[in-house]
């Protein structure tokens, strides 16, 4: 089948899609953006965490066919050319990043964190990203990332 | 550099050339030179890798545990639409045989017999995963199928128990034999006793076993793969491709992880041969089910524990039987006895020991390698002892350790005597006298054990504090000839000096990379410093183990750095017509210490090119006596101390990490954001084998090989960690530095689970520990 939709504010057509293949799949294998990570595929890590539609969701769980005539924005997506995003930004300031492979899950469930809520308490953090495993961090470093983000995208606006 | 034959086409997102942002030295905190690409979803991991035309394969794997292969039909699955080839073991081209250490006993592909569920039996490549996948369904074996030989202690101790490999079932008997220990026995004043039992933990690094192989002009192959040690993933791999080294040319792609689960091979000779069958490119990339079949796991273990002491707490014997299941192959099993045995009463003064330590085959699971390497079996024990012991003399948890514990000039069990500071005593008393956490706000359930769930207001809580300790090998040990290869190139490009390193280190998440460009900004006095992919074109690097790279390759840097830093002083001298003998490297400029800047480091080098390759070795250790364990058998050794307060739901057994504090001894800060989070991960895979993550295992079965069933630490699961890291130099390594990732992973599950004793009175005497242990009164 053929799959149109809308992809970090480009138009993407991807044909000859088997009807099994998920917007993972898609975006990796025929998109050419694999930073959303296949870690587990079955919705349990987060590591393949985009936007659809503006909602965060796990692109291992979308059926291709069900992203048709619809926005996507993956971690590709976030920064503005070579300028970070503030919740990228901080990931690599405070130490967040390891190995990296839950990193962009993270990054965008992050983002739409404090998209949400402009400064979210430590319990807010932890029940928002508990839907994302890390397995190098031990997560620390990723509260202090999403803290200093909050507050530095607080104080620009 | 030359490549040697002639590559293959390169693939999309090749690694490439990473330059190191920043200006930071050793001590300084730098950021990651791979920490852009990687937030940015750019940094190209082994499963991102693409090129055009490639194939994907895909492995068929046993179902059963032990079986007879009677028939392998491929007719079906070969004609199926999509598919290039299916290989089974009548394809390997080479040796049937590969294997970690010096025994090749693992089957490339299976014949005659299954060892293991998910053994690797046939491979695909077609055009899409899932025409693989279908053309699997079409493979005909037939087995017969047999009674898996499960019994890790009839293995050991059973004669006629029947042989899983033609190696017999005992993997290693390593005994440790110090003092008397039937004479202290009548001395003894004070008797403590324990069996306890670890569970199969998984790495469960998050990015699952991927690579691609591409087939070369040459009739060989490049490879680019997730590993931790390239050279010996390639002293396994030729050999069984009939492939001389020089014709396969490996590149580390991004590695998502490892923790000790990328030590032996995967997908590396399979995805080979399928390119070189074939003669197109060809990806695998697991998925999580697979990978938990793709790769070794933690040794389960019994162990059976007796110490004696006066009445004051002074251990005056130890009689110790460890039992590791290593699964049907050896992999890592060798060392991790040893391991086990040198370390099986940890840091303590013991004068008087019995350790049996035995590896053996089954058909369960296979192990090897996992952070902490059969010191954190051992730990969970001999720290559940100290508590025992505590109690049976009536001394608090931190008096006795205390009591017991070792410092410089103590000899550990093996008759090694500590040469380097191991402030124990001191640290356990700071751990001790850190603030204790407040109680937590039962207004806000979330704090409470079960969390969201709601499953208490309070009622049943009882807090626990527990401490534990743990001692750590850094480096290979055992005599085995453990070092590391840079090559450092420094030349001026674009007007400005630039440091190019290249090793064949893997980056794995720890932060090598960073800190190989903090080394060379040290020794060169040049910011500039860009990072060469690692690749076999370089020599061996040793593995990301061991807690050893930041020793290893950072002392092999070191010295390449330094000799470069020769070359320049020798160009400095050739351009300003005299010698100097106080020269050195600093702020991008030749300086003297007598006469001050001489010149810039770009005008000394002018179009030279300066390049140093250096092997760096630690100082030999020697193997362990095969009847007493007597040898210096290790070159560094690590400590952690943990303090961990927990909240106990005592009627539904359900556990709140509230607070984990680790005092770590390092030698020397290198990078404190780099350390803080090897600490903060260690400790956090501590905490999922204390009281979460377990391979259950039935029959020889896996029974949850998803991240459904078998759960890792969540950010709601890690508690706030507070650490206290010293800095008491070991003189022999490289800037007084001690490996620091493994440490922790000991001593955080010990910890925990005192924790959990003191807040319910009971035993617990296996990890994980689960509710129904807490609930049901174990």
């Amino acid at each position: 089948m053929r799959v149109t939709f809308t992809v970090n504010g480009r138009r993407e057509t991807a044909d000859d899609v088997w009807e099994g293949e998920s917007l993972l799949y898609v975006l990796r294998e025929r998109v050419g953006l694999p930073g959303s990570k296949n870690a587990c595929e079955q919705g349990e890590c987060g590591s393949c965490t985009v936007y659809l539609d503006g909602t965060p969701v796990c692109a291992c769980l979308v059926a291709a066919g069900q992203a048709e005539g619809r926005e996507v924005r993956t971690v590709e997506g976030l920064a503005d050319g070579d300028r970070l995003d503030p919740v990228q930004e901080a990931f690599v300031e405070c130490g967040a990043v390891q190995c990296g492979f839950c990193t962009p899950g993270l990054v965008v469930q992050a983002h739409d964190l404090i998209e949400r809520v402009a400064q979210p308490s430590d319990a807010e953090i932890r029940e928002a990203l508990a839907g994302n495993l890390c397995r190098c961090t031990g997560y620390e470093k990723i509260l202090d990332a999403v803290r200093l983000a909050a507050a530095r995208k607080a104080a620009a606006s | 550099m030359t490549l040697t034959g002639s590559r293959g086409a390169a693939p999309v997102r090749a690694p490439r050339e990473i330059a190191a942002p920043g200006t930071g030295g050793v001590g300084d905190s730098p950021l990651r030179p791979d920490g852009t690409l990687k937030v940015k979803g750019e940094f190209a991991y082994s499963s991102d890798l693409w090129i055009d035309g490639m194939l994907w394969g895909a492995t068929l794997r046993s179902p059963h545990p032990r079986a007879k292969i009677v028939s392998i039909d491929v007719s079906e699955a070969l004609a199926h639409p999509g598919v290039a080839t299916v290989l089974t073991h009548e394809d390997v081209p080479g040796r049937r045989h590969f294997g970690l250490d010096h025994t090749w006993d693992q089957p490339v592909l299976a014949f005659d017999e299954v060892r293991h569920q998910g053994e690797p039996i046939a491979l695909v490549a077609a055009d899409h995963p899932e025409t693989a996948r279908r053309a699997m369904e079409k493979i005909r074996i037939e087995y017969e199928v047999l009674e898996p030989l499960t019994d890790a202690r009839r293995a050991a101790f059973d004669p006629t128990y029947p042989q899983v490999q033609p190696r017999g079932n005992l993997a290693r008997h390593q005994p440790v034999r110090v003092g008397d220990v039937e004479a202290a026995k009548a001395r003894a004043e004070v008797v403590v006793s324990g069996e306890y039992r670890v569970g199969i933990q998984d790495q469960a690094f998050l990015g699952p076993e991927s690579g691609l192989a591409v087939p070369a002009e040459d009739g060989g192959v490049d490879l680019y793969v997730a590993t931790q040690w390239m050279h010996n993933d390639l002293k396994q791999i030729a050999p069984c491709l009939g492939l001389p080294e020089e014709k396969i040319r490996m590149t580390l792609s991004g590695v998502g992880g490892a923790f000790g689960g990328r030590e032996d091979l995967s997908m590396q000779i399979h995805a080979a041969m399928l390119a070189l069958r074939t003669g197109r490119p060809v990806k695998i990339v697991y998925n999580r089910y697979e990978s938990f079949f793709g790769h070794v796991h933690r040794h389960p273990a019994e162990m059976r524990y007796e110490y004696g002491a006066t009445r004051d707490g002074k251990i005056l014997y130890a009689e110790v039987e460890i039992l590791l299941d290593g699964g049907a192959y050896t992999s890592a099993t060798m060392n991790v006895v040893g391991n086990a045995a040198s370390l099986g009463v940890g840091p303590y003064e013991i004068p008087n020991i019995k350790i049996d330590a035995y590896g053996v085959y089954t058909n369960n699971p296979p192990c090897g390698a996992m952070r902490g390497f059969g010191a954190v079996q051992a730990c969970f024990a001999y720290e559940s002892m100290m508590d025992k012991l505590a109690a049976a003399c009536g001394l608090d948890p931190v008096t006795v350790r205390q009591v017991n514990a070792a410092s410089q000039g103590s000899e550990l069990a093996t008759g090694q005597v500590v040469w380097a500071p191991l402030p124990m005593a001191e640290m356990l008393q700071q751990a001790r006298e850190l603030p204790m956490p407040p109680p937590l706000d039962p207004a806000d359930l979330r704090n409470l054990p079960g969390g969201a769930s709601q499953t208490t207001h309070g009622e049943g809580v009882r807090r626990g504090v527990g401490y534990g300790v743990g001692l750590k090998n850094i480096c290979f040990s055992e005599g085995f000839d453990d070092y590391s290869t840079a090559r450092v190139r420094l030349e001026v490009i674009g007007g400005e000096a630039t440091v190019l390193v290249h090793t064949a280190a893997a980056e794995v998440g720890q932060g090598l990379v960073t800190l190989e460009a903090q080394i060379a900004r040290t020794e060169l006095g040049v910011d500039r410093v860009v990072i060469h992919p690692a690749d076999n074109q370089v020599g061996d690097a040793g593995s990301s183990s061991a807690s050893r790279q930041s020793y290893m390759t950072g002392g092999a840097v070191m010295t390449a750095c330094q000799a470069v830093r020769e070359g320049v002083f020798a160009l400095a001298a050739a351009r300003l017509g005299r010698t100097y003998d106080d020269l050195s490297l600093a702020g991008g400029k030749v300086v003297s210490e007598s006469a001050g800047v001489l010149a810039t480091i770009e005008d000394v080098l002018g179009d030279a090119v300066v390049e140093e390759t250096r092997e760096y070795h630690h100082e030999p250790t020697t193997g362990m006596d095969p009847v007493t364990g007597r040898g210096d058998s290790h070159t560094q050794l690590a400590l952690c101390v943990h303090r961990a307060v927990v909240d106990v739901d005592v009627e539904l057994g359900l556990v709140k990490v509230v607070e984990l504090a680790a005092v770590q001894d390092v030698g020397k800060i290198l990078n404190r954001l780099s350390l803080e989070g090897q600490i903060h991960g260690g400790t956090a895979q501590g905490l999922g084998l204390a009281v979460m993550e377990e391979i259950v295992v039935a029959d020889g079965k896996v029974r949850n090989p998803s991240f459904t069933d078998y759960l890792i630490p969540t950010i709601l699961d890690m508690p706030p960690m507070r650490l206290e890291i010293l800095e008491n130099a070991d003189p022999r390594a490289p800037y007084g530095l001690r490996g620091a990732g493994e440490p922790p992973t000991l001593s955080s599950t010990p910890a925990i689970v005192a924790a959990i004793r003191d807040a319910t009175g009971l035993a617990l005497t296996r990890v994980p520990v689960r509710p129904e242990h807490i609930a049901g009164g174990s």
